[in-house]
């Protein structure tokens, strides 16, 4: 029945070869309406197909396409079901909306249509990822999308800048990756095949708790570089390099959930380790507080949205690490409506601003782009958690969740309640910022409102983020049905069940949400003065915000540059000097050998032969007596 | 046919030499149209080839016979891909060498007498037969360094010649060593592979055997601490040159540990598991942090080879299913991928002149083609799922695990560091802005040099996503191999999936 989900990634995957030969004879837009309806296909073939998961009835089914490694158990197939629908359904429903944006934000651009092309092989990839049914075709769709990552952020090739921060993500995320390919060796030692539907099975048989432990935090190391945690989220900042529809396709609505995914995914072997999984929350809810109050003090408006995905995918794996994987994927789903949403919307005034991101030099946009502002506000209404918009529900599930869980997850439930304080309050931060008060703007600033094309994606995601949340509430579980399937047999945490618990740990949300939005809201109302002032009386923590507590810094002077000292040391001490050097004084000494025995040299190749036998027969004659 | 493989170009290079030394713009062109003629013969031959049926095409001539020599050739699945690649990248090569115009023919001839060494040398199931081949390639490389490489050539072909040369003497030595045993043992003279690897040695003589033959190999490889000639003889090398030594001279190495080491000596092979592992990962680590910081890019891709082949010894001394076809499929990816990017280098040396990676930057507006066929090139090679370096590493990695996990674990962090060494690599000499005059004047590819490349690309592509077409060849030959260590030896293979055996084989 669902035979042909193949389609929803060679749709996406024609459009990009065909642009990738063929673009530079396709006039501007439509080489971009192209690549939209590409993707826009494949989202209504995956809605097809989900059709039987939401009538209750679909059973998840393994494709095959073709052999690939088949010694290691990794061959081309498909795992349809509601998981992966879910997912594909996300990246090709958000992904249609920004291609449709970029139409319009990368207009005039002399590469437009290979923009598009990567956007296409981008959604190609991350869809590889989401219905992999093994772990050899994940990690395909995994390093593609980082792939894709690396040629988008770096798209604008001539800004060294972003050269170096495309260069940095992939090789960041190669360092998870390295973690996550022994994962992947353990795996195979273990089940001796790396195809989700023989792992998953015999999860119970073959694994034991050490083993789960291992592989679980392997996966977190790799889960950690795409997802941009704690340690490795330090390329995503950088990231923003990139064109800001690429920021908010990858690197907040889709690419950057892999990690989430995957350990969502892997849900049958983290089963066996409550130790990884406690791991995997406790990390969510660092990052999550670290990342939170970094966002609190950047003045670029993209850096503020940067910090707060970091800091939103800590809340994520908060919820798959204790268990609350509906809550978790829910969470993911919300998140990729709201921050797409408000990524696109810093896009509509970068755009209007002339690529200006100094919120600094914002301010009293409103009135100037009235439904950008609008939608933006929605965005980060729905960011705070204010109900009933999206992000409340989601992200209440979780912290009801965890609070459930109990134990230590006490702790990270109150460090989520906190990060919930401080992410309400820094988007009312970079909403008043950008559109409230009175223009900050360098004299040559022109903004207008966008055009049709950029602002209906807008409305569309505006609209998600409202009702958004409400396919999971407390008094309708339905997404958590429509997830069964995927789940089968995996224990989930659920929010506790007694309205009062529930009722009180909403209010707490709700409280904390509130709080900040106001406090944010009041704070930055007033004139810049002042507000600078509010920000000074916070030194010297405020500063430590702003540079982002200097890991960059700490990593640059412990790691990066040491290891250069060291590859220095070694091609050009050891290696030249070194090596080289022995092999050379040994040449040096034969030579030194050969000047006496001159005479037997005399340049006839038959000589040399004879000779060479001659010395071979002695060896040979020696290791035969000694043997 | 396979002794015709082997003198198709042998005959191209006295048709060649037959065509007047004035009549120069002809060479060239007669050189790439007659060394289309092998590649369609290999063609043809993996086109016919049963991979079930073990050695094929078996020509058994003796040639020698008081002493046992024969004319023996045969094709199995572990040589066959090796051919093939050959005859691909020797036309590739004649047709990138169009910028050399002094003794045209003479280089014409050496290239193709150089195929037909290297075709043989895969061939030969005879050991005497094998060496000769294995020797006779030198010399046209040598003269093909020494002649059209560039300041220091003299230099880098002498280092290359004396270490083979050194290599070759110890595998000689113990090949005739192998014959005597043999004629003391049986009574009667032979050379041949499928009669020396029966041979009952004793512990120490096998070993030393093994030490010798793989001391020859290792130089070949090249292996950790062996390698320096590679270096100097790659940046010294004229193009053509570079992508033959790289594709395929340096893996008659690896070729030559998985025929002959493994089949010859099984026991000294499985006793030499830990000594060949730890050389294999010290090469994939130091090759890749040495190629981090060198300032030539000819040399930074050189280095990158000893990084990728410490990959194929790994898996091939893993003796695994996965390892072994790692191994091998690897053989012809590293053949692809770094001839590709020697060739490019090529196509860039050509245009500037130089190439230390400081006179470059921001290439990709000046030439976005070859950019970005640098850039396919170097995501292949980092290994990029989808492309064939992927399948050759993934094979070798996670086949290699439950039999080495410490190693693996270790090799796993070359596949970080050569994301470093390239993409920086890429940072430097494409992006950013061309601040420099000379840079901002470049010519992008042109047709013929797109022609090269596009082959390459498409069997990048084509292994990447459906390597069945070559791992059905290759398999059961490796599988072979497998089953006569396992029977000669005490060797249990690690089986994956059974969690008490796998800590119980594995690290030693």
């Amino acid at each position: 029945m669902a035979d042909f989900v193949w389609l929803v990634i060679a749709l996406p995957l024609a459009g990009a070869v065909f642009l990738h030969f063929f673009g530079k004879y396709v006039k501007e837009p439509l080489s971009g309406w192209m690549a939209s309806a590409a993707i826009g296909g494949a989202f209504v073939l995956a809605a097809i197909a989900a059709v039987p998961f939401i009538q209750g009835g679909g059973e998840p089914v393994t494709i095959s396409l073709w052999e690939w490694m088949p010694a290691i158990g990794a061959n081309f197939e498909l795992l349809w079901d509601p998981l992966a629908a879910l997912m594909a359904l996300i990246v090709t429903g958000v992904g249609t909306l920004i291609h449709v944006f970029a139409i319009g934000y990368m207009h005039g651009d002399e590469r437009f249509h290979r923009f598009f092309t990567n956007l296409n092989l981008f959604a190609a990839s991350m869809l590889t990822l989401v219905l992999a049914g093994n772990y050899a075709m994940l990690f395909l769709g995994w390093e593609l999308v980082g792939l894709c990552s690396y040629l988008l952020i770096g798209f604008w090739y001539t800004r060294t800048t972003a050269s170096a921060a495309a260069k940095k993500a992939f090789i960041v995320n190669r360092i998870g990756d390295f973690g996550f390919m022994i994962g992947l060796m353990l795996v195979f030692t273990v089940f001796g095949t790396l195809s989700f539907a023989g792992i998953f099975e015999r999860a119970g048989q073959e694994l034991t708790s050490g083993m789960a432990t291992a592989i679980g935090l392997l996966f977190l190391v790799g889960a950690t570089g795409k997802s941009a945690q704690i340690p490795l989220y330090v390329w995503l900042p950088d990231a923003m390099e990139g064109p800001t529809p690429v920021s908010a396709l990858i690197h907040a609505a889709t690419m950057v959930t892999a990690g989430v995914y995957v350990i969502a995914r892997s849900a049958p072997i983290y089963e066996f380790t409550p130790v990884a999984s406690t791991v995997v929350a406790s990390v969510g809810a660092l990052t999550a507080i670290w990342a939170a109050s970094i966002a609190l003090a950047q003045r670029d408006i993209k850096k503020v949205l940067a910090y707060s995905t970091i800091s939103q995918l800590g809340f994520m794996f908060l919820a798959i690490g204790a268990r609350a994987y509906v809550a978790g994927v829910f969470h993911l789903m919300t998140h990729a409506f709201f921050k797409a949403l408000l990524f696109l919307g810093a896009g509509s005034v970068i755009h209007a601003m002339s690529d200006e991101q100094d919120m600094h030099r914002m301010g009293g946009l409103m009135r100037k782009m009235p439904l950008t502002a609008t939608t933006m506000a929605i965005g980060a209404l729905a960011l705070a958690g204010i109900p009933p918009l999206a992000g409340f529900w989601s992200k209440d599930e979780i912290l009801a969740a965890d609070f459930a869980r109990g134990g230590w997850f006490y702790v990270l439930w109150i460090i989520g309640l906190v990060t919930a304080l401080l992410t309400a309050f820094y988007i009312a931060r970079l909403w008043v910022l950008v559109f409230y008060g009175e223009p900050r703007w360098q004299e040559d600033a022109h903004p207008h409102e966008s055009p049709r094309v950029m602002t209906l994606p807008l409305i569309a995601l505006a609209f998600l983020s409202v009702v958004g949340g409400l396919v999971n509430t407390p008094f309708r579980l339905g997404l958590e049905h429509f997830l069964e399937p995927s789940f089968e047999g995996v224990h989930i945490q659920e929010a506790p069940t007694d309205w009062l618990t529930l009722g009180i740990l909403a209010a707490l949300s709700i409280l904390a949400a509130v709080v900040g939005v106001g406090a944010g809201v009041l704070a930055y109302r007033r004139p810049p003065e002042r507000w600078r002032r509010f920000e000074e009386s916070f030194e010297p923590l405020w500063g430590t915000w702003e540079l982002a507590y200097g890991v960059d810094d700490l990593y640059g002077r412990t790691l990066v540059l040491p290891g250069r000292r060291l590859a220095e040391a070694a091609a050009f001490s050891v290696d030249a000097k070194g090596v080289d050097g022995a092999v050379n004084g040994v040449g040096r000494l034969v030579r030194g050998a050969g000047d006496w025995a001159r005479p037997l040299q005399t340049g006839f190749v038959r000589n040399y032969g004879v000779l060479f036998l001659a010395g071979a027969l002695v060896v040979v004659v020696w290791l035969v007596a000694s043997g | 046919m396979l002794t015709a493989l082997i003198l198709l170009p042998v005959a191209a290079a006295i048709v060649v030499a037959l065509i007047p030394g004035r009549r120069r713009e002809i060479h060239l062109p007669l050189g790439i149209a007659l060394s289309v003629m092998p590649l369609a013969l290999a063609g043809y031959l993996f086109w016919v080839f049963e991979p079930a049926a073990g050695f094929q095409y078996v020509v058994d001539v003796p040639w020698y016979e008081p002493w046992g020599i024969a004319w023996n050739l045969g094709v199995d699945g572990i040589s066959l891909p090796m051919v093939v690649l050959t005859t691909l990248l020797v036309p590739i090569a004649l047709a990138a060498s169009t910028t050399i115009t002094n003794r045209t023919k003479e280089f014409v001839m050496y290239t193709l007498l150089l195929e037909a060494g290297m075709i043989g040398a895969f061939l030969a199931l005879d050991l005497f037969l094998f060496f000769v081949f294995f020797e006779a390639m030198l010399i046209p490389m040598y003269f093909i360094i020494g002649i059209w490489g560039t300041e220091r050539r003299i230099y880098a072909a002498v280092k290359f010649f004396i270490y083979t040369a050194f290599g070759s003497a110890l595998m000689l030595a113990a090949i005739i060593g192998l014959a005597l045993t043999y004629a003391s043992q049986e009574g009667s003279a032979s050379f041949a592979l499928s009669d020396l690897a029966g041979l009952d040695l004793s512990v120490g003589t096998e070993r030393m055997f093994f030490a010798a033959f793989a001391i020859a190999f290792a130089i070949k490889v090249p292996l950790f601490p062996f390698h320096t000639w590679l270096p100097d003889a790659h940046v010294e090398a004229p193009t053509a040159g570079s992508v033959l030594l790289a594709a395929v001279l340096l893996k008659l190495g690896t070729y030559g540990l998985l025929r002959f080491n493994l089949s010859l000596f099984p026991d000294a092979s499985v006793d030499a598991i830990p000594i060949m592992a730890i050389l294999a990962v010290v090469g994939i680590i130091y090759g890749a942090v040495v190629a981090i910081v060198q300032p030539d890019l000819k040399k930074l891709v050189a280095y990158s080879s000893v990084s990728h082949l410490g990959f194929i010894v790994l898996g091939t001394f893993a003796l695994t299913s996965g390892g072994l076809q790692g191994a091998v499929i690897q053989n012809v990816n590293h053949g692809l991928t770094t001839g590709a990017l020697f060739l490019l280098v090529g196509m860039i040396y050509d245009r500037r002149h130089t190439k230390k990676i400081a006179d470059f930057g921001g290439l990709q507006k000046t030439v976005p083609l070859l950019a970005g066929f640098f850039l396919f090139m170097t995501f292949a090679s980092i290994g990029l799922p989808g492309l064939n370096g992927f399948v050759g590493e993934f094979l070798v990695l996670i086949g290699s695990y439950p039999a080495l996990p410490s190693f693996t674990v270790i090799a796993a962090l070359g596949v970080v560091l050569a994301a470093i060494y390239l993409l920086w690599a890429y940072e430097r000499v494409f992006t950013g802005v061309p601040d420099k005059e000379e840079n901002s004047v470049l010519s992008d590819l042109s047709g013929r040099e797109i022609a090269l490349l596009v082959p390459i690309a498409v069997l990048i592509v084509v292994i990447g996503l459906y390597p069945k077409l070559l791992l059905d060849k290759i398999t059961p030959s490796t599988e072979a191999v497998l089953d006569r260590i396992v029977e000669q030896t005490d060797y249990t293979m690690p089986e994956p999936g059974r969690i008490g055996d796998v800590f119980v084989a594995g690290d030693e």
